[in-house]
């Protein structure tokens, strides 16, 4: 379980993220939508404890990311954006490397290593450099490093972004499979795949949340009936609103 | 209190050991350990003047150590942090439930021995002096201890100023002026300047924070336990605020 409570930050003069609040059960995959710069990397960074929130506290299963970082943190799988990895490194020795950094007992950690590979499927490339991946599988092996520890909270940001068709369903499905086990916030700006991937959609606008529904209701608030509607219906007001 | 040191230091093997890999899997171990002791052979036997002293010691190699850590060093550790945030992977890092100071040691350690490489790869030097002479091999062993100390301290400023200014070529450059002035507080050019504007004590003050200074002990096989004090403490402060600017990026 994963509960967000008033979460704030700001960069100099500048309120990236307003008071964001939301709690997201086992089993349940929360898209969190809204603009480029709304705020939604910026919640997400200070949920992984690796942006310091101005106030608010975030609870991975239950431990606080401010109180017990640590404890937080080894519950939880991120991704960040872009899905920043260590070119010089093959993806199994980059999944030692966490394996060995999040202190996976040692007897576990080969096991750990080779069911993510099969799991995140990337076997083919595991005797190639980082650096030398495409994209996709760039992707992949982040998302490989998230899920190692086998973690019941999982933050994926951007998981879909710049992938081919193809690609994207492969990730899709591998977080289709893991849903049922785990809590899982998903950012994306892709809306056609919000509802095929989430139960719940969390729209955030210049740092505040404007929207906390499923997708078929976050839909049915446009004229049209269109996610992509609602999204543009609901972020335009707040921007009228505030100008 | 052992819980919280480990806690602290969590990470240090995972980091030392990818930080290894990260030397030797790219040409950059390499290059620098070639370039390195070329300068070092070069500085040695042509500036250092090695067979016209008529001595058979070391000292017209352990004489350029000083100088030549302060332009290698920095750029052996330029990397240890900028590379990190270039490549986003410090979002990676600080995302892992590790200590800061586990990670600053393991990097530190992880370039120390690849300079400990460099130093092991001079070997033949003493070996070489030991065909030629009979040197004084304790006082030898003693300058090679007391360099790879010295090695840290120049170490500690690269690795420090890496993760505060994000860029591994203005690291560089900022470390090397930092390594300049602790290195050359200590030339006689630089003192004998001071001496005459500030006075001699004042002179005297600088020159004990010269690594040169602190050096001198060791080149001619004298274990200063100041000298070794030194080196630690100050690789210690500049691990510390390492420390201090790695975590900066929690705060955005």
């Amino acid at each position: 379980m994963l509960e967000v409570r008033a979460l704030e930050k700001s960069y100099g003069s500048k309120q990236a993220v307003r008071g964001v609040s939301f709690t997201v059960e086992k089993g349940t995959v929360l898209g969190f939508l809204g603009p480029n710069g709304a705020g939604k990397s910026t919640t997400m960074r200070m949920i992984a404890g690796v942006l310091e929130p101005d106030s608010g506290d975030a609870l991975i299963d239950g431990k606080s990311i401010i109180a017990d970082r640590r404890a937080a943190q080894a519950a939880l799988g991120y991704l960040p954006e872009g899905a920043p990895l260590y070119d010089d490194m093959t993806p199994p020795e980059f999944l030692r490397f966490l394996a060995e950094a999040r202190a996976l007992p040692r007897k576990m950690r080969a096991e750990a290593v080779d069911r993510t590979i099969a799991d995140a499927r990337i076997s083919a490339v595991c005797h190639q450099r980082i650096g030398d991946l495409s994209k996709g599988y760039r992707r992949r092996v982040g998302l490989a490093g998230a899920i190692l520890h086998d973690p019941p909270v999982l933050v994926l940001d951007e998981p879909t972004d710049g992938l081919d068709p193809n690609q994207k369903r492969a990730v899709r499905a591998l977080i289709a499979r893991m849903a049922p086990t785990k809590t899982i916030i998903i950012s994306t700006h892709t809306l056609t795949e919000v509802p095929a991937m989430c139960h719940r959609a969390v729209l955030i606008n210049r740092g505040l949340v404007i929207a906390d529904d499923t997708p078929a209701g976050l839909a049915r608030r446009s004229e049209d009936g269109t996610l992509d509607s609602a999204f543009t219906r609901l972020t335009d007001q707040v921007e009228d609103e505030t100008l | 209190m052992s819980g919280l040191l480990t806690r602290q230091f969590s990470g240090f093997t995972a980091t030392y050991r990818r930080e290894i890999g990260a030397y030797f899997a790219t040409p950059m171990a390499y290059v620098f350990l070639a370039v390195f002791l070329l300068a070092l052979g070069i500085f040695t036997w042509e500036a250092g003047r090695f067979f016209d002293t008529g001595v058979a010691d070391l000292q017209p190699f352990f004489m350029w150590h000083p100088w030549l850590y302060m332009i290698f060093l920095p750029a052996l550790a330029m990397r240890l942090w900028a590379d990190e945030q270039a490549s986003g992977t410090d979002e990676l890092l600080l995302s892992l439930p590790l200590g800061i100071p586990g990670l600053v040691l393991g990097k530190l350690f992880a370039a120390w021995t690849v300079a400990a490489v460099g130093l092991f790869l001079t070997l033949p030097m003493w070996v070489s002096v030991n065909f030629l002479g009979n040197p004084d091999n304790t006082a030898i062993a003693l300058a090679y201890f007391v360099s790879l100390l010295m090695a840290g301290a120049y170490l500690s400023i690269g690795a420090a100023i890496s993760a505060l200014t994000g860029s591994q070529v203005t690291a560089f450059v900022i470390s090397v002026v930092i390594a300049f002035l602790f290195t050359a507080a200590g030339w006689p050019l630089v003192l004998s300047g001071v001496q005459t504007v500030f006075g001699a004590g004042f002179a005297d003050l600088i020159a004990r924070f010269s690594f040169i200074t602190q050096f001198e002990g060791a080149q001619r096989g004298v274990l200063e336990l100041r000298a070794v004090s030194y080196f630690l403490g100050f690789t210690a402060t500049f691990a510390f605020l390492n420390c201090l600017w790695a975590s900066r990026h929690r705060l955005g």
